[in-house]
């Protein structure tokens, strides 16, 4: 193996792609031919570096440089200065990871400040089709450890439950006491599911953690397996995830040619076997008990409980559901230490989270922080504040079914306690920022439209309130409503969250109540403007 | 491949229904499930019909009718309505003539609506089967849709 002077990375991702990231790949491949460096430069595609709307970009290892917008001309330009020279191209936009910026200038502000990454420390480092990359970079030491060690399930349990680590999907369930219900259920055979039916409108941190770094899934869901007692395991992706499900493929393919799946792992007692299910497109398979019968071949439709996964899940056996997000924490919780895993985030909600920003926002992308970091921080810093220089107005905040958050409450700490004090909720981590010209109303309207369309109709409360909470917004949108039936939506999300069966209907009371409470004034404004 | 020897590459257990749906409706160029396709999936399975078709008319991503070579799935979700997304709806009804759910004449175009494609910080998108196309505006869009059309 040759040693590289130095690593051109080249995240590629839908955003990239788009940008012509392929092309360009090309034609870097081409200029170190013709330069002559094939021997010192080695281009590596990774998966996203989480900037998004920058078009392709490049990060110069080890002088940790990231360039932006590259094109064929300018890529020239960045060859002889930066790879020839040694020295930056002043002339293409670029940054430095860890550059701290200077705060009145948002100039310099934007994804790649500083951030504190567990889940994504590796992903725009390596090479995600390579197990060899991954391993060279700390890949499967966690697995290694609980081995080596001879660590017991139990143990490993108990660190997890140390380590505060709570579930990333949405509930925010502490894992370990999840993992332990499991441990403890009844039943010779048992299941270990990885939730990848990432539906949330505004979220795509787990595909990103897929196609990123896809053996650490795979890492995490041996360790799962191991300590739930579970010999298989199935990873649920949605299917139109297409590239992370090739790359997570080929991720189980590689670690099955190394022994770190299948029998016997690592010549232990313990065997694992995992496997790819296809969703096929209905967002209620994200709720744990649909995905399970989605998997079983059947129709999306979420159970009633109890009885939980835990005690009859898939099969009716013994199951545990995680989140891609959650398990993503576990190798390195398990090869740090839970006392290492607690020094970030909040004394409850400890660890860090991926936030994906959205909308009205400077650079739209995703980041990952610790637990506590302030909403206004991860807007106005790490999103580099709203377009156009415009006023802010409200945050969506956790995914449709989610929170409208006004400007006063633009302080709020982004953790479990903090938002719920607020009455908001963390959910998927997707902040939706809307600029003072947006219309909460059509916004509120097109959430109830997507919640229309994704109820499964299992349940008379849920099929029938959407459309109920449809209909009345489309009367106020057109002004043929009155006061009352803002009022009435309330009432009806109210009556959903009392009644529904999963987490669907009932969450809908979320992005109603805080539309009404905080934004009233724009329902009334509808009203009274067609009435006059 | 054919049907039978897409039904061989699978066990006879009923978890493998949608692999087996997505792979039949993915190798014909219509991209559709037959009712001929329903019945001998239910046969080789063990499941009745009633069963196979309930699951394959519940999923978004399956259909029951012939669908175009180029299948338009417009991102309907918030972050994309945000972007500007209903523009691009009833840019694609005006350029190609058809409503959500219908194929165009030359069977060249089919367009859907889709809830997230995950692709949100490039919002409006729209997917033209395996690809997204981001950052759209009627301009962009109606180049896109053109290149379509060149290619046939």
């Amino acid at each position: 193996m040759s040693i590289y002077r130095a690593h051109i990375l080249l995240p590629i991702d839908e955003g990239t792609i788009q940008s012509g990231a392929i092309e360009i790949k090309k034609e870097l491949e081409k200029r170190i031919e013709e330069e002559n460096l094939k021997e010192e430069i080695k281009i590596l595609e990774t998966g996203t570096i989480g900037v998004i709307g920058k078009g392709v970009m490049i990060v110069v290892y080890p002088d940790k440089v990231t360039y932006y917008n590259v094109t064929k001309t300018n890529l020239n330009n960045i060859i002889q200065e930066h790879i020839i020279k040694g020295r930056i191209a002043e002339e293409v936009e670029h940054s430095y990871e860890g550059h701290k910026p200077v705060e009145k200038e948002y100039k310099n502000v934007g994804l790649t400040r500083e951030q504190q990454r567990i889940v994504l420390d590796k992903c725009w480092k390596i090479d995600p089709e390579s197990i060899d990359d991954v391993l060279a970079y700390g890949g499967y030491r966690g697995v290694e450890k609980i081995f080596s060690e001879s660590i017991s399930p139990e143990a490993v349990i108990e660190e997890i439950k140390n380590s505060g680590l709570r579930g990333r999907g949405g509930a925010g369930f502490p894992t370990g006491l999840k993992w332990s219900f499991t441990r403890a259920a009844k039943g010779e055979e048992k299941f270990m599911i990885c939730n990848a039916d990432e539906g949330e409108p505004g979220t795509f941190k787990d595909r990103l953690i897929m196609e990123g770094d896809p053996h650490k899934l795979i890492e995490a869901m041996i360790i799962a397996g191991y300590a739930v007692g579970a010999n298989k395991g199935y990873i649920y992706i949605r299917g139109e995830y297409e590239l992370s499900i090739k790359r997570i493929q080929k991720a189980i393919d590689q670690a099955l040619e190394y022994n770190l799946l299948g029998k016997n792992i690592l010549e232990t007692n313990f065997s694992f076997y995992l496997e790819i299910k296809k969703g096929a497109g209905a967002y209620v398979c994200g709720e744990e008990t649909a995905l399970i019968d989605s998997l079983e071949g059947k129709r999306g439709y979420p159970r009633i409980k109890p009885p939980f996964p835990a005690n009859k899940g898939l099969w009716q056996k013994p199951t545990c559901v995680n989140n891609v997000e959650t398990l993503a924490n576990i190798p390195e919780i398990i090869y740090k230490g839970s006392n290492w895993f607690k020094k970030f985030g909040t004394e409850k909600s400890t660890g860090t989270k991926v936030f994906t920003i959205l909308g009205h926002v400077e650079y739209p992308g995703l980041i990952e922080v610790e637990m506590g970091t302030p909403l206004r921080e991860i807007i106005f810093s790490y999103g580099g504040g709203i377009k156009g220089g415009k006023r802010f107005k409200a945050a969506l905040v956790g995914g449709s079914a989610g929170v409208f958050l006004p400007e006063r409450l633009l302080d709020v700490k982004m953790d479990f306690e903090s938002l719920d004090e607020s009455k908001a909720v963390l959910g998927s981590g997707a902040i939706l920022v809307m600029d003072e010209d947006t219309d909460i109303v059509d916004m509120l309207f097109s959430i109830l439209k997507f919640f229309a369309h994704e109820s499964c109709g299992q349940c008379s409360v849920c099929r029938i309130g959407t459309h109920q909470l449809l209909n009345l917004i489309y009367g106020i949108r057109r002004g043929q409503a009155q006061e009352k039936d803002i009022d009435q939506m309330v009432k009806i999300a109210e009556t959903m969250f009392d009644m529904s069966l999963c987490p669907l209907g009932q969450s809908l009371i979320m992005p109603v109540k805080s539309a009404v409470e905080n934004f009233r004034q724009d329902f009334l404004n509808k009203i009274q403007n067609k009435n006059n | 491949m054919s049907r039978e020897e897409i039904l061989k590459t699978y066990d006879q257990t009923s978890d493998n229904l949608l692999a087996i749906l997505h792979d039949i409706q993915d190798n014909k160029d219509e991209h559709y499930l037959t009712r001929e396709d329903l019945k001998k999936v239910s046969d080789y399975l063990d499941l009745t019909y009633g069963f196979v078709h309930g699951v394959a008319t519940f999923y978004s991503m399956f259909s029951l009718k012939p669908r175009g070579k180029n299948i338009i799935r417009v991102c309907q979700s918030p972050p994309c309505h945000l972007m500007g997304s209903t523009t691009i709806s009833k840019e694609l009804i005006k350029i190609l003539g058809i409503k959500f759910g219908e194929t165009t004449k030359d069977g060249l175009f089919t367009l859907e609506m889709t809830s997230c494609l995950g692709v949100c910080g490039v919002a409006p998108a729209i997917m033209i089967n395996d690809q997204v196309y981001g950052n759209l505006n009627k301009q962009r869009l109606y180049e896109v849709i053109e290149e379509k059309r060149r290619v046939k």
